[in-house]
């Protein structure tokens, strides 16, 4: 059984920023693999553990920078990692849902996976459909916000469990082969940074639009107009000075919002 | 031109976001000059049609095929009577349901997809406002398209109120049932013993408290504040606590009179689960943490120095 994970490199603001133009520049960025797919990730790894002869391949979207990622994937556990990146994709700002489902189909084509596993979103961007439009694209199953997963590779099906609102959760059974994406807390992160010096060189590949045969429209369908740090909801009196200081400040503050001294 | 915006139901009863929708709806609806329409699939749809019937709904299309969601039925149901209808813009739950059917719709269909939006426009072109860069920024995107569809985020519009008198019109649906792959075998819903609905007051804490041995003072200061404790969900999935501690969408909406976030960054979702909360007091480290956009008290810091200076004011 092939298992294909989709494995992103995500940009998240690291403390205060500026916006320069429409962008935020990268010296105020962190750059790490992203938390809802290093749960697919490990999930991957948890079935691959438990059952027998099964391949992990990670499938990632991102320039050099996301081998370390990479590095991390085949450390963790993944068998082989397939890094997509091209100049026509450095060309642009966002890659939406539908471009990167379009490039991890073809790899999925390529790979034909019996389960594909992918978060449910991603940390920077957040648009959380990546892993359902790939399915359909594919012609595949699916399960969105996947929290559980019991996997009977022999009948042919997933036993999910998919968080909905409220605290109540969804039992659903799917058939593969099926695209499901996965929530953070789906099972347990291995504990410490895996040695990445255990990564073997030989288990990864990168591919370029032609590889794929593919061509994506630099004028895509969205074309941002401008970018800005949000509203505050509420006007946010902040308290600054030695810990003891605030303390009674904050104290006063929520006696007066009616909590007992 | 038409708007047509798709309810959501679960076990029985409209979701709040339905109600959302046809506020977004009903205001986009008016900037593109057209019609607003509303979709519900299976369940009680007739009932479920009469209470959609709001102010300035022009019509409801109800698609009566099973009583719960399924994502194959609906994939069908709403990409088929998308195409009948031919809205200028289709708008989708951004809810777990949601996420379980648009991106496939939007995909059959070719129509471009903005996820999570806050916020809409319409001048010639749809124009979508969304958060980037782990929502610490806002994107107002133009869709260069005539057709799209947009998912709206939950709580970011006020529900539509007033009644009205819609149409109601049956939309027939030739569901496929090959096509169905999926089957939904039931529900279940986290519980335990603590009332976080009911609370006065709730301390909760996040990523930031670092390990599960250090939430001892977190629970000796809910105990001078006679509050309960909550949590965000890196909290939960690290297993330090319960899933009936989950503040947020994804767990309890609270609405106390004292929420205090301690070492909370304040993920959207988590965000819309306490925006009832009459003070919101936040403590964190990082001064970008977009929890303090929803504050009105804050202070930037270690809660491990702020929270036993607090403890001995309450001692």
């Amino acid at each position: 059984m092939r298992i294909l994970v989709a494995v992103a490199e995500v940009a998240v603001v690291d403390g205060e920023f500026d916006i320069e133009g429409q962008t935020v520049p990268d010296r105020f960025l962190r750059h790490e693999c992203n938390e809802w797919d290093q749960y697919a990730l490990a999930e991957a790894v948890r079935i691959a553990n438990e059952v027998a002869d099964v391949e992990v391949v990670t499938v990632t979207i991102g320039p050099e920078r996301a081998e370390e990622t990479i590095d991390r994937a085949l450390a963790a556990g993944a068998d082989r990692a397939i890094r997509i990146w091209d100049d026509a994709l450095a060309a642009k700002d966002l890659l939406d849902p539908a471009t990167k489902a379009d490039l991890i189909a073809r790899v999925a084509r390529e790979e034909g996976p019996d389960l594909v596993l992918a978060g449910a979103q991603s940390a920077g961007e957040g648009f959380g459909a990546t892993g359902v439009t790939l399915a359909e694209r594919l012609g595949f199953e699916w399960a969105a916000a996947v929290d559980d997963l019991d996997l009977n590779a022999d009948a042919g099906v997933a036993h999910v469990r998919r968080e909905l609102e409220d605290g109540v959760r969804e039992l659903t059974d799917v058939r593969l082969p099926a695209v499901l994406t996965v929530q953070t807390g789906i099972t347990e992160l291995p504990t410490g940074v895996p040695d990445t010096g255990e990564a073997r060189d030989g288990d990864r590949a990168v591919l370029n639009l032609d590889d794929l045969g593919l061509r994506v429209a630099v004028d895509g369908h969205f074309e941002q107009q401008s970018l800005t740090v949000p509203e505050a909801e509420r006007e946010t009196t902040l308290f600054e000075g030695a810990p003891a200081e605030t303390a009674a400040e904050l104290a006063a503050v929520l006696c007066e919002a009616g909590v007992d001294r | 031109m038409t708007v047509l915006a798709v309810a959501e139901h679960r076990r029985g009863e409209l979701r709040d976001v339905s109600f959302e929708l046809i506020t977004a709806g009903r205001e986009l609806a008016r900037e593109i000059g057209g019609d607003l329409r509303v979709a519900v699939v299976n369940g009680p749809v007739e009932d479920y049609a009469r209470t959609l019937s709001r102010e300035a709904v022009d019509v409801v299309h109800t698609v009566d095929h099973g009583a719960e969601f399924n994502h194959d039925v609906y994939v069908q149901a709403v990409a088929e009577l998308t195409e009948a209808v031919d809205p200028t813009v289709l708008l989708l739950p951004h809810t777990a349901d949601g996420m379980d059917y648009a991106p496939a719709v939007a995909s059959r269909l070719g129509r471009p997809l903005l996820t999570d939006a806050v916020d809409l426009a319409f001048d010639d072109r749809l124009a979508v406002t969304r958060e980037r860069y782990g929502a610490t920024a806002e994107a107002t995107i133009e869709v260069n398209a005539d057709r799209a569809a947009v998912t709206l985020r939950p709580t970011e519009w006020p529900p539509a109120e007033y009644r009205g008198d819609a149409r109601i019109e049956p939309f027939a649906v030739d569901v496929d049932e090959a096509a169905v792959q999926s089957n939904v075998n039931g529900y279940e819903e986290v519980r335990g013993d603590v009332d976080l609905e009911g609370a006065g007051v709730v301390v909760a804490v996040g990523r930031g408290v670092g390990a599960e041995e250090d939430l001892d003072p977190i629970f000796e200061l809910a105990d001078a504040l006679d509050a309960v404790v909550g949590a965000a969900r890196p909290v939960i999935d690290a297993g330090w606590l319960g899933p009936e501690r989950q503040v947020g969408t994804a767990g309890t909406t609270v609405d106390p009179e004292v929420y205090l976030a301690l070492g909370i960054s304040g993920a959207p979702r988590h965000v819309a689960g306490v925006k009832g909360a009459e003070t919101v007091v936040a403590v964190n480290e990082d001064p970008a943490a977009p929890i303090f956009d929803v504050a009105d008290y804050g202070v930037v810091g270690d809660l491990f120095e702020v929270v036993p200076a607090l403890l001995a004011q309450f001692r």
